[in-house]
């Protein structure tokens, strides 16, 4: 009983019960539309798993999602709640863009050139919704709605410039080879690369069929940095003050405001550097005209709730979601059944996760009724 | 030159009233202490409602009154989860917008042979056209009835929330739901009751989306709608004419990229997009400042804690 009360109370088992819900009520659904749902679910698996190249693709999708998650995670224990990732995700491709296009210089510069632009524009968008709270009590969520669409705009805009449009297309130019991020892009396909390949098939295939690239390791490290900088810094203590407490951090001498514009400045340039690695490390590199949000901000939010704002929780949840996303299109090819199944799949999870907040409580009261038992 | 202001003055309150719906609906659910961030969901869930049904049934009524009905489902969802589980209301309305245009894509994939988008419907009735004008510069003034029943519905919520007893009910359980509870006045009901008008209200949004600015549904219809809607619900500082005239400034940009993006306007019609947005927070820096939601927005009600 103990023991049992212990599992229920761990964050872990909440976000599992939620992942079940969310396959169960998945596959009522499809019973109802009348599909199997092993069949389905089965052609979800095999479009995760079945391939070396699905994996790998999986990987490259689940890696701006893991940093916009991380983004809205960083915010979340802050106290803020960062809608606007999807605003500084995008201001991340844009800037990327227009530095690696208008760049060229040796891979060595010209990634982090092109990489940490796509960061500072992400980091301006996020400290303009931190430093109009801090400064005018702006509301971050209003703020970071309008900067979402000024950032789908501004994308549009400069997509349509003379300098950056690529003539007879709806997108821009691609950026300089130099920036691209991809795991040896010329060694792989050469003829000494196939070569040295060719007998393993599957570094064959992923290296081959898909662009691998450096970014799920950044993410990764990011999401250590992000912990360590929360848990395990001063400055993260402020940080978790103010998003605690306000007011009781104000009283301790801490800074709220500077604290608020600082948070969203990191928590920006992390959503920038999702965009910045999106286009140095993925085909087509560069970008188009968009009539609606792609959502890659947006997912990052069902991310961090997945993952219960957990940095380290983020890495896992994007992945998750991101082999949700990916796997998904073959339910559609092999059963027939829509590919949105998987929206309402990962809504129903995330809807359960705001239910299950509640499975440590009743852990609780079985515990105390267990303890009144025993008298 | 008259005849292009009216226009202006039409496309304005053309693109407004999907806004003014969902706001409304986000305004009587934050006035009653529950954060309702799903008003996207709701809308989208509405719009693809509206739109099937009024072209299975050839009535748009139908399609309207049934659009209200689907979005109080969607908003039932979230009522269960903040109200009666106590959880997170923000991540709630963000699981509701990821089920509302699941569930829209996935009905409209099965109903209209795998497209997602449905088939042309039948539209709700525009009032003040050539037939109420004549040929003359008004008749460019040709609004869909549905922007008389948001502007109708502000009214009606204005007159509930400040001038009726229910409506002091709901604001009271808002800011200070432990005080309305000592008065007997039963904070659940009231917040059920006011989170699924929001969600029939956004239903409404949706429907006046896909029955009149556009005769069908697509997976753009509603595409940041709702956010926008949610901004003008602060922006309007949580009040019925606040978010009214905030969705009229939304309208009225939108309605400029229209009217002046056609030609010879000397600025990229990208960049006049981008200012309706710029505007709110310019005006928002000058004039408004600091939003003040209902004290108890989005507290989960517990009985007997202080």
């Amino acid at each position: 009983m103990k023991t049992f009360v212990r599992i229920l109370k761990k964050p872990i088992t909440s976000t599992l019960i939620a992942i079940l819900f969310g396959f169960l009520v998945a596959a009522v659904v499809l019973v109802f539309a009348g599909y199997n749902p092993w069949e389905s679910f089965g052609a979800l698996f095999k479009g995760i798993f079945a391939k070396p190249k699905y994996i790998s693709n999986v990987i490259i999708k689940a890696t701006p999602i893991i940093l916009t998650g991380l983004s809205v995670a960083f915010a979340f224990k802050t106290g803020l709640f960062n809608i606007g990732a999807e605003g500084q995700y995008i201001a991340g491709t844009i800037a990327a863009v227009c530095v690696g296009v208008k760049f060229n210089f040796a891979p060595v510069v010209q990634v982090p050139l092109v990489v940490l632009s796509g960061v500072l524009a992400g980091a301006v968008f996020g400290g303009i919704i931190g430093f109009l709270k801090a400064r005018f009590g702006i509301h971050e969520v209003i703020t970071s709605i309008m900067l979402n669409w000024i950032g789908l705009y501004l994308s549009n805009f400069i997509v349509n410039t003379a300098t950056y449009h690529q003539p007879n297309s709806t997108s821009s130019y691609a950026v300089n080879e130099s920036s691209f991020t991809m795991l040896l892009p010329d060694w792989k396909t050469s003829k000494a690369g196939m070569a040295a390949l060719k007998p393993n098939k599957w570094l064959y295939e992923m290296m081959l069929k898909t662009d691998v690239n450096f970014g799920i390791l950044i993410a990764v490290v990011m999401a250590i940095i992000i912990w360590v900088l929360l848990y395990r810094s001063s400055k993260g203590y402020e940080l978790r003050a103010v998003g605690f407490n306000r007011d009781a951090a104000e009283f301790a001498g801490i800074n709220v405001g500077r604290n608020i514009t600082q948070a969203m400045l990191i928590a920006g340039a992390l959503a920038g550097l999702a965009g910045a690695l999106a286009i140095t490390g993925t085909s087509p590199h560069k970008i188009s005209q968009m009539a609606a949000f792609e959502n890659n901000g947006f997912n990052g939010l069902s991310v961090a709730l997945i993952a219960g704002s957990s940095p380290i929780g983020c890495i896992f949840a994007g992945l998750l979601f991101g082999g949700l996303l990916y796997g998904g299109q073959s339910v559609q090819q092999d059963v027939g059944a829509p590919t949105e199944i998987i929206n309402i799949m990962i809504g129903t999870i995330v809807f359960f996760v705001a239910l299950t907040k509640i499975v440590p409580s009743l852990a609780d009261k079985l515990e105390r009724r267990g303890a009144q038992r025993a008298k | 030159m008259l005849s292009k202001l009216i226009l202006l003055i039409g496309i304005t309150l053309m693109y407004s009233t999907p806004l003014v719906f969902g706001a409304l609906g986000g305004v009587i659910s934050e006035r009653s202490g529950v954060v309702n961030i799903g008003i996207e969901g709701m809308m989208t869930t509405g719009a693809f409602t509206a739109a099937a049904v009024s072209y299975f049934t050839g009535n748009p009524w139908l399609g309207f009154l049934a659009a209200g009905a689907a979005g109080g489902a969607t908003a039932l969802l979230h009522a269960v989860a903040s109200v009666t589980f106590k959880a997170d209301q923000t991540i709630s309305g963000i699981a509701i917008n990821l089920i509302g245009p699941g569930f829209a894509l996935f009905f409209c994939r099965l109903l209209f042979d795998n497209a997602t988008m449905t088939l042309p419907a039948k539209t709700l009735p525009k009032l003040f056209g050539e037939s109420a004008f004549g040929d003359s510069a008004m008749k460019n003034l040709n609004v869909d009835v549905t922007v008389i029943l948001a502007l109708a519905t502000t009214v009606v919520m204005w007159f509930f929330l400040y001038r009726t007893k229910w409506g002091l009910h709901v604001r009271s359980v808002g800011e200070h739901p432990a005080a309305a509870d000592t008065l007997g006045i039963s904070v659940s009901g009231i917040r059920y009751v006011c989170v699924l008008i929001s969600g029939i209200l956004a239903g409404f949004g949706g429907a006046s989306m896909t029955l009149a600015i556009i005769s069908q549904f697509t997976p753009t219809a509603i595409s940041g709608q709702g956010f926008i809607a949610l901004a003008a619900v602060i922006f309007g500082k949580w009040t019925p004419f606040g978010a009214y005239g905030a969705c009229l400034l939304f309208g009225f940009a939108q309605a400029l990229t229209i009217v002046l993006g056609g030609g010879d306007f000397a600025v990229p019609s990208q960049i006049l997009a981008m200012l309706p947005y710029i505007l709110t927070i310019v005006v928002l820096i000058l004039f408004v400042g600091r939003s003040v939601a209902p004290k108890a927005d989005g507290e989960p009600y517990e009985k007997g804690v202080r």
